[in-house]
């Protein structure tokens, strides 16, 4: 507060996008601890323990709405980041911090290595050819 | 993966989820792509510069800034309760490309999506897919306004490979759209029989 007060012209405009760095919500911090980088559509499956995350008080708005969000019907980290409107990476550290408190778990999208599963290729189609 | 808990409440269904990834020039199409396909009205994802963490701008003196980004369209289409298919469209800028090499891990296929007044657009892609190994279909995007070549002009123009598919398409309209979707998945599908194949002995 004392620094932004000591320089009358901002740095910042308009394009510069929010004065709230989206990164505050996560303390600093760009990575979490959960081993796997979460895939943009590795989905967010609240865990039993999650039923009320209001009442962990180390649980910040933002993390309590990502279980909320995600309680009835479990979400990408891509539709997160859409919905809470923040960037990726944040939502990334937020949903490890649920992660780590197992209040949640993470599906891990198929692995590039197993893709050819012939059978899901198959249901894709059919799938898609039915819509 | 599941921690094997009991619970009262019965468990939300965990959905296998695949994504396809749509990319081609600025402007030719490719959120319209998405939409016409996807139940959701396409969300826009941010991913910021910093967090990618690559050298890609200087930054000197603005250190403190995470604000620059880049944004991804993306929708979605469920296929069964537990299948759903994502459909993300590339950022189109080229120096933003460390953003596919992420969005492309694991990717069932990607749609190039082609305007032939501005053919060169497309090149990039096709390139990065090549190289890459990732199945794909090239979708000329049909503009009113457009001349309209014969698919082998195109194909000779990109060189592309024979087993590529490359076709006509209107992004705005829902059935052609689908069947380049599933043009894409079924291109991935042969390529996978054919690499599985020699496995069998």
């Amino acid at each position: 507060m004392s620094d932004a007060g000591q320089d009358t012209q901002h740095w910042f405009d308009g394009e510069a996008g929010p004065v709230v760095r989206p990164y505050a919500m996560t303390r600093g911090r760009t990575s979490s601890t959960v081993r796997h980088r979460l895939d943009l559509i590795a989905v967010v499956v609240p865990e039993p323990a999650a039923e009320d995350p209001g009442r962990d008080q180390t649980l910040s708005p933002e993390h309590v709405e990502i279980v909320e969000r995600c309680r009835d019907t479990p979400q990408s980290i891509a539709e997160l980041a859409a919905g809470l409107d923040l960037p990726v990476g944040v939502v990334r550290v937020l949903v490890g911090d649920l992660v780590e408190d197992e209040l949640v778990h993470v599906t891990r999208p198929v692995p590039p290595a197993e893709l050819p599963d012939v059978n899901i290729l198959r249901e894709v189609i059919n799938g898609l050819r039915a819509l | 993966m599941a921690f094997g808990r009991s619970s009262h409440r019965p468990r939300p269904v965990s959905p296998v989820t695949l994504k396809l990834l749509v990319a081609g020039g600025f402007g030719v199409g490719k959120t319209t792509l998405v939409g016409a396909v996807s139940e959701i009205r396409p969300l826009r994802t941010e991913e910021t510069l910093s967090e990618a963490g690559r050298p890609v701008d200087d930054v000197d003196g603005v250190e403190g800034k995470t604000t620059t980004t880049v944004a991804m369209d993306f929708g979605r289409i469920t296929l069964r309760e537990d299948l759903v298919l994502y459909l993300f469209g590339t950022p189109g800028q080229d120096r933003f490309w460390f953003l596919w090499d992420e969005l492309a891990q694991g990717a069932l296929g990607a749609v190039v999506l082609a305007d032939t007044r501005r053919l060169a657009d497309s090149f990039a892609a096709v390139d990065y897919f090549e190289r890459r190994g990732i199945p794909f279909t090239v979708a000329v995007n049909c503009f009113e306004g457009a001349d309209r070549f014969p698919a082998g002009t195109v194909r000779a123009a990109l060189d592309l490979d024979p087993e590529v598919p490359l076709m006509m398409c209107d992004a705005r309209d829902r059935e052609s759209v689908k069947e380049v979707l599933v043009a894409v998945v079924e291109h991935a599908l042969n390529r996978a029989t054919l690499r599985r194949e020699p496995a069998v002995n």
